[in-house]
């Protein structure tokens, strides 16, 4: 029996779904608007991709959604959160929350405590645990948080104060709050671990609920399917896992689109853009993932030391404005958005926009009446077409990792404005069903599995430490459901740690595989 | 006098991570400090050595340590009140001020938070006016200004007093402290008299950082001829415009060295290759040297000015390479000694930099 996957992304303006085989092929796809309640949405998709098909073989459901990352952004439906800081007598000098904005703070921070634990870079104990300090901050958030955020000085490399703290607050509060404990959540820099952690306990009945809806449509329609959420990184969590962890998802869109649009071309390395109506972002899949940005993150006003996908982004769409005559052309940044299918000259209105332009020069075509659009001033229209071409051509070379030709995937509504021939592109592709390159990308997405940890090589050799890194990146990775067959280092990075003896150095590993079977 | 408030703060730190010349630590952690200190004791006084006692003593506070540790270990706050207060009673003498001793990284910021919580002011000079890694690379070793006596504390009360017979053994004896302290501590050395500070020190310094900050700000706003402002204030020059194509690091000697090359987004052809030891200390564009310390090196964001740090650095960057010159006060005898190329270890003549005068 063949074995199908489900892969829905929820994004700002639509919902989309796909059905993929074994081979990756597109079985079905479906897109609509997303809902004011998104798991509408969900269950509407849903229902028309899988109409006809075999339910018993859809065997997994695969979910990236911008639910978290928008109710961080409109502050809507998070949770009160106290923060649990282990580290003392070190970091009084910053409070939890210091670099939060103030409403956000206002409404999802409780109570904060520092209290003493907390390790050296070299494992040794800052302080010793107190539980009695532990047992005091448990009482004072007694009935006024939902969650709890703990976070602990080195605790990526030494996590064992994090796991006690829990259990004394579990002995103290029961069941009556969650718990996220900071190095599950994030890697080094204990500010932003910290932030992360406290946003990821925010979230959590908003995870609820999102993983709640997803079950509640699957059993609707009858499928008894595996779940999983995407990463920020383009890899999966189980839902089990996401409701734990819902900060981990909330990148996954542009990750999903970029590793779909490369997918459905059926390339591992390319520049990918994704050409809107009012903008355009470029990004480059190395060995089938995003390069990352090396800017720190932030998420609704608070940094965070997620990495995701490394984009830029100008204004040019198929509802820009093109304004003037002649050579004297201007084009944007103001764009009609979604009113292009009304407001454009073809579409028998009255603002010239770019897809006007593109149909009189040729490239568009199947939009609206064409005939309307005869009358342009050819002059104008080669100009902005230049215009065009040049920031396309710019933004290849600025996203480029080297001179070396490398493919460009074109892909969203506004792809047709991308020229056959860029310089310095080997080819430029517009895969099939590029309009759904965002729940392709959810439907193929890897287990992964990272590791994020200071090694001292002068106690053990380089190569020793870097293997014991990979090891348990691999763990991490089948741990996750990575296939144990198939699971492969996808990035090593070792940053030496400038004046620590002995050879100190921060070394981040990833390793992914597709689902086992 | 001017004083800093949490409106200042922001500009003041994005100047400090320019005159960081890609080291001296994040100075986002610092600027949070300075932040919560104001929020608990209000503005901090920036005061000329012109307004204060001529014999009054004058101690600087500082962080040091690995800055990858600093990012989880983060200060106390109290470990800087300890360093300073036991080279005050040690000198048998109250401070009127606290001085940076590097404007440049978070080292700018720390003083401000240690000198409000004392009730002291800071007083508007430094001895790099940029960072440096190591104690001694300072003005006023040149003028035979000794560094100790020097305290290095830590956040749990562990503390050591140093005296040190020349400015590089205090260096080796506080690096040698903070390897068992936990790589995050406090120091305070230098101490000497207002007078002292007026006649030998980088005079400023922290009023240049927060202007120079400002000016950048507007060039990351996207301000109309904000960044020509900027180049000539700082009277740098923008060298080179180019991607991050190859990246070599390693740490030899407790050090973080390595090699950045970048090349021109337009003309392959063209090639900018940075030496790093901690900070940028060496730039050549076509193998052509054009900047080298003391002068400084900055690496831009080439799309949000943002300063890059060197642990920041990542492969397909595009980075706009800034040549500015080191404060006139470096212009000593002794100074290529300290702090030009062959104190770093690279095999070539200094050359000072000029750029755009105002």
């Amino acid at each position: 029996m063949t074995r199908l996957r489900l892969g829905i992304d929820v994004g700002g303006t639509n919902t989309d779904a796909v059905i993929v085989d074994d081979a990756g092929s597109v079985i079905a796809a479906a897109k609509t608007p997303t809902t004011p309640e998104p798991l509408d949405g969900i269950r509407a998709v849903m229902a028309q991709v899988i109409a006809g098909l075999d339910k018993a073989s859809i065997t997994q459901v695969m979910l990236g959604t911008t639910h978290p990352a928008n109710a961080i952004i409109q502050r809507k439906g998070l949770d009160k959160v106290g923060i649990l800081r282990l580290s003392a007598p070190a970091s009084y000098s910053v409070r939890p929350g210091a670099a939060w904005p103030a409403d956000l703070h206002a409404m999802v921070i409780g109570p904060t405590a520092i209290v003493h634990g907390g390790f050296e870079y070299d494992g040794r104990e800052i302080s010793p645990l107190d539980p009695a300090e532990i047992r005091a901050f448990a009482a004072e958030c007694r009935g006024k948080v939902s969650a709890i955020a703990v976070s602990c000085a080195f605790s990526p490399a030494s996590f064992d104060h994090e796991l006690r703290a829990e259990a004394i607050l579990r002995e103290e509060l029961g069941d009556s709050v969650a718990i996220s404990l900071s190095h599950q959540v994030a890697s080094l820099g204990l500010l932003e671990r910290e932030d992360a952690t406290a946003l990821n306990a925010a979230l959590l009945s908003v995870s609820r609920a999102v993983v709640d809806g997803l079950r509640g449509a699957m059993a609707e329609h009858g499928l008894p399917a595996v779940a999983y959420l995407t990463q920020n990184d383009g890899t999966l969590m189980t839902v089990e896992q996401a409701v734990k962890f819902p900060i981990l998802t909330i990148g996954s869109g542009p990750t999903n689109s970029m590793r779909g649009a490369c997918a459905l071309a059926g390339i591992s390395d390319a520049l990918v853009m994704d050409v809107g109506g009012t903008s355009t972002d470029v990004g480059i899949l190395i060995d089938g993932f995003p390069r990352e940005s090396a800017a720190a993150i932030e998420v609704g006003g608070v940094r965070t030391n997620f990495r995701m996908p490394d984009l830029i982004s100008i204004g040019l769409g198929g509802g820009t404005i093109v304004r003037g005559a002649g050579d004297a052309v201007a084009v944007g940044p103001d764009s009609v958005g979604y009113r292009v299918s009304t407001d454009a000259l073809i579409m028998g209105g009255s603002t010239v926009t770019l897809s006007d332009v593109s149909t009189k020069a040729g490239r568009l075509a199947g939009m609206g009446d064409a005939s309307l659009a005869a009358g342009m001033d050819q002059a104008m229209v080669d100009a902005a077409m230049r215009w065009v071409d040049e920031q396309i051509q710019t933004l290849c070379d600025r996203m480029k990792a080297s001179h070396a030709d490398v493919p460009l995937i074109a892909v969203g509504g506004g792809s047709h404005l991308v020229p056959a021939h860029v310089d310095g592109v080997s080819a430029v592709i517009k895969p099939p069903h590029f309009a759904v390159a965002n729940a392709y990308g959810a439907a193929i997405a890897e287990a992964s599995g990272d590791v994020d940890r200071v090694y001292r090589y002068d106690s053990s050799s380089r190569e020793a430490c870097l293997e014991d890194a990979k090891q348990l990146a691999i763990e991490n990775a089948v741990r996750a459901g990575a296939d144990p067959a198939l699971v492969r280092i996808t990035a090593v990075a070792e940053i030496p740690m400038s004046y620590v003896p002995g050879g100190g150095c921060r070394v981040q590993v990833k390793a992914a595989g597709p689902l086992a079977s | 006098m001017r004083t800093i408030g949490l409106d200042d703060i922001d500009d003041l730190a994005l100047g400090a991570m320019l005159l960081g010349t890609g080291g001296g630590g994040d100075a986002h952690i610092a600027k949070l400090m300075v932040k919560q200190a104001i929020e608990d004791h209000g503005p901090i006084r920036i005061m000329s050595p012109s307004e204060l006692p001529q014999d009054g003593l004058v101690v600087t506070a500082a962080i040091i340590g690995a800055p990858t540790v600093i990012l989880e270990k983060i200060p106390s706050g109290k470990e800087f009140i300890n360093a300073v207060k036991a080279t005050a009673q040690y000198l048998g003498k109250e401070p009127v001020a606290i001085m940076p001793i590097e404007v440049g990284g978070m080292n700018t910021l720390i003083p401000l938070a240690v000198a409000n919580e004392l009730g002291l002011p800071v007083i508007d000079a430094d001895s790099m006016r940029r960072a440096f890694p190591q104690i001694e690379m300072t003005v006023f070793t040149l003028h035979g200004i000794p560094a100790a006596p020097m305290a290095v504390a830590d956040e749990k009360g562990n503390l050591c007093i140093f005296e040190a017979i020349t400015n590089q053994v205090a260096e080796d004896l506080a690096r040698g402290a903070v390897i068992r302290l936990g790589m995050a501590n406090a120091i305070s050395c230098y101490p000497m008299t207002v007078a002292q500070v007026h006649k030998y020190g980088i005079q400023g310094s922290m009023s240049y950082c927060t202007d120079l900050g400002r000016h950048l700000a507007a060039v990351q706003r996207g301000e109309q001829g904000a960044y020509d402002k900027f180049l000539t204030f700082a009277e740098a020059r923008k060298l080179f415009t180019g991607k991050v194509i190859d990246l070599d690091r390693r740490t030899t000697s407790g050090f973080a060295r390595g090699t950045v090359i970048l090349e021109d987004l337009k003309d392959p052809s063209k090639l900018a290759r940075i030496e790093i030891q901690n900070e940028y200390l060496v730039a050549y564009v076509n193998d052509v040297p054009l900047v080298s310390a003391p002068d400084l090196i900055s690496l831009l964001d080439h799309e949000t000015a943002r300063p890059i740090l060197t642990e920041a650095l990542r492969y397909g960057q595009r980075l706009d390479l800034i040549g500015m010159p080191c404060a006139p006060e470096w212009d000593q005898p002794g100074m290529l000694d300290i702090v030009g190329p062959r104190a770093f270890g690279y095999d070539m003549d200094y050359t000072p930099f000029r750029g755009a005068k105002a």
